[in-house]
């Protein structure tokens, strides 16, 4: 589509119009694409016939390219996993496996220790959530409604983790998780060494806080007058209001822990403590590549199925942050 | 509450009583943060405090340290893998931002003018970043499989000859990109997709009535209308993709011949195979600094133009 069309097009609105009724009374008019929301390409231009042809030609490049680019991978792995080794090494590749058969997949379960690994990373996520959830939740409570002194420097040293880089801290943090300042707590290989460093978490304290901000005074005062302590406010007025933004913080939370790799590699080197990204990568190497590939699909299933059910919370999630810096 | 009893109570008893509420308050308050501030203080404020005066110590965690100041530095300077990764680490950058910069925002256009199948394009582009990273590395690493991976096989349908990719260093540095931008491009797609969808229709119209052809609405209106979301995202992915690990570690060892040996996989390898954790640390603070810059540079933009 080039500039030169568009002049014209706006000069000469009232003939394109009248053309449009003539051709109406020749034959059904065809659905016209929805121009609801305006964008960068003309609503104008996008109902001639020129725009719908190459509007529809660009709409199957970009879905046959991304379902290439992201789907066919995946679908590469799943059937993958239902090869034989002879048949990942065939020259040309077989499109679909030659027998249909959930081997692969059970070798995996078994082999990898998949169940334990599992339960290991499913331990790991819903503690880092509960106490995420307990201790970000209280903190954004008190910092935005409590209003103590010293909140806003607090605040500001919570939110100045977001500035630094993770990977940079991982040392010291680790020395401090394998023998912790005063206690002389050894974390390593317990699920305290992700529950904890993941409650420290400067982005939900923001995401919470400004939430909690929002929340009108006159209602936590109404509250305060029936005699409700500070206590009782944030769990029968706060939390109950604040449902979406838990959600975003939940899901948020639970995601990280599932994908994080390095911090578990360091932290939990047990066998039987891994986490399943950190399980199958130690193993990766001394398995055939089919029972390796069905490891993987296994390890994705539970991410896909939560992106699956909460597909707005994530995005909502990801939009939240970002917008508003 | 008490508030009723002040007025009766006269002049005397009200201050007490308003200090005695300020300090109720705050216990309270702390109360409610305390569990927040050990986790921040253990897990974030005293580490990073430690990163840098670890850089200046000898420990092997037996004796008292020992200050040795500018030692650590000497060390992983002279090391013949320091330069290969620093300049890896930041051709890394630059091509995943070649890549992982100009695909989403230019995909994020097409995307928004789309009126068909636009729920299914947004899920399928965050698919992979949803996958848990690691089955993303090995599942490309076994499609960069010279002998029977995916790409090859590809490759040899349209009669191509196959490549090397992780085995070979002139191939190795951009197959890491690859996946990278795979794994991540999702995210930053719709968050630009988000930023597209707030500018205002009026302005698109306007330039229309000027006679602005596609190509200069998207130059003239689109651009700097997302300027700071584009800005923002950029200094966020160079501090992102800086700290890259997981692919190198998983998928080629910082080989072939240092090929692709970043700066935090250094420094892990200090850490954890050489035995030299202080110089681990020592590297670990020259990337802050370096990080530090590009998140000042954040922190100015956002607080700038935070409206």
């Amino acid at each position: 589509m080039s500039n030169i069309t568009v002049m014209p097009d706006r000069s000469a609105g009232a003939p394109a119009t009248s053309a449009r009724h003539e051709r109406r009374g020749q034959r059904r008019p065809r659905k016209p694409i929805n121009t609801q929301f305006r964008t960068a390409v003309s609503p104008h231009q996008l109902n001639t016939t020129r725009g719908r042809i190459i509007y529809w030609i660009v709409l199957v490049i970009v879905v046959v390219s991304f379902t290439a680019a992201f789907v066919f991978p995946l679908y590469w792995m799943i059937t993958g996993a239902m090869k034989s080794t002879e048949e990942l090494n065939a020259i040309p590749p077989t499109f679909l496996p030659s027998h249909f058969s959930l081997d692969g997949y059970l070798q995996a379960w078994d082999l990898l220790g998949l169940g334990t690994l599992l339960g290991n990373t499913a331990l790991y996520a819903g503690g880092a959530w509960l106490l995420t959830l307990a201790v970000d939740v209280s903190a954004a409570y008190a910092l935005s409604k409590l209003r103590p002194a010293l909140g806003k420097v607090v605040l500001a040293l919570m939110l100045s983790t977001l500035m630094i880089p993770p990977m940079v801290i991982m040392l010291p943090a680790y020395l401090t998780v394998k023998d912790v300042p005063f206690f002389h707590w050894n974390l390593l290989n317990t699920p305290w060494a992700i529950w904890l460093p993941a409650a420290a978490n400067g982005f939900n304290v923001f995401l919470l806080k400004r939430f909690f901000d929002s929340i009108p005074r006159e209602l936590l005062e109404a509250a305060e007058i029936d005699g409700a302590s500070p206590g009782r406010i944030l769990w029968s007025v706060v939390i109950p209001i604040s449902r979406p933004i838990l959600g975003v913080v939940s899901i948020l939370t639970v995601v990280n822990v599932w994908r994080d790799f390095v911090w578990p590699l360091l932290v939990l080197p047990d066998s039987d403590k891994m986490s399943v990204s950190i399980g199958i990568a130690s193993l990766s190497s001394q398995m055939p590549q089919n029972v390796l590939v069905a490891s993987l699909v296994i390890a994705s299933i539970p991410t896909i199925v939560v992106f699956f059910l909460f597909q707005r919370h994530i995005m909502a999630g990801l939009t939240a942050g970002s917008l508003k810096g | 509450m008490t508030t009723a009893s002040i007025p009766a109570a006269g002049g005397r008893r009200r201050q007490p009583t308003k200090l005695r509420r300020a300090v109720r308050r705050n216990v309270t308050a702390y109360g409610f943060l305390c569990g927040a501030l050990i986790c921040f203080a253990f897990f974030s404020w005293y580490p990073m405090v430690r990163e840098v005066i670890l850089s200046f110590q000898k420990t092997n965690f037996v004796d008292p340290p020992k200050w040795v100041g500018l030692e650590n530095f000497r060390t992983v300077v002279n090391d013949p893998a320091f330069g290969p990764a620093w300049v890896n680490t930041a051709v890394f950058t630059l091509l995943a931002l070649l890549c992982g910069y100009g695909i989403p925002f230019v995909t994020a256009i097409v995307l928004n003018e789309l009126r068909h199948a636009r729920a299914y394009l947004r899920f399928v582009v965050y698919l992979p970043v949803m996958l848990p990273p690691a089955v993303s590395v090995l599942l490309f690493q076994w499609f960069y499989n010279p002998d029977y991976g995916l790409f090859n096989q590809v490759l040899d349908l349209f009669h191509l000859p196959g490549l090397q990719w992780l085995n070979s260093t002139s191939t190795a540095l951009i197959s890491l990109v690859i996946v990278s931008t795979w794994m991540n491009m999702g995210s930053g797609t719709l968050i630009y997709l988000a930023a597209l969808q707030t500018i205002p229709s009026e302005l698109y119209e306007a330039a229309e009535l000027d006679g602005a052809g596609l190509f200069k609405r998207i130059w003239h209106v689109t651009i700097p209308q997302t300027k700071l979301i584009l800005l923002v995202m950029l200094l966020l992915q160079i501090v992102a993709t800086m700290q890259v690990f997981i692919e190198p570690y998983l998928l080629t060892g910082g080989g072939p011949e240092n090929a692709t040996v970043s700066v935090v996989y250094l420094m892990y390898q200090y850490a954890f195979n050489f035995g030299n954790l202080n110089a681990g640390n020592a590297l670990g603070l020259m990337l802050m600094i370096v990080l530090m810059v590009f998140s000042a540079i954040y922190l100015r933009v956002s607080r700038d133009n935070t409206v």
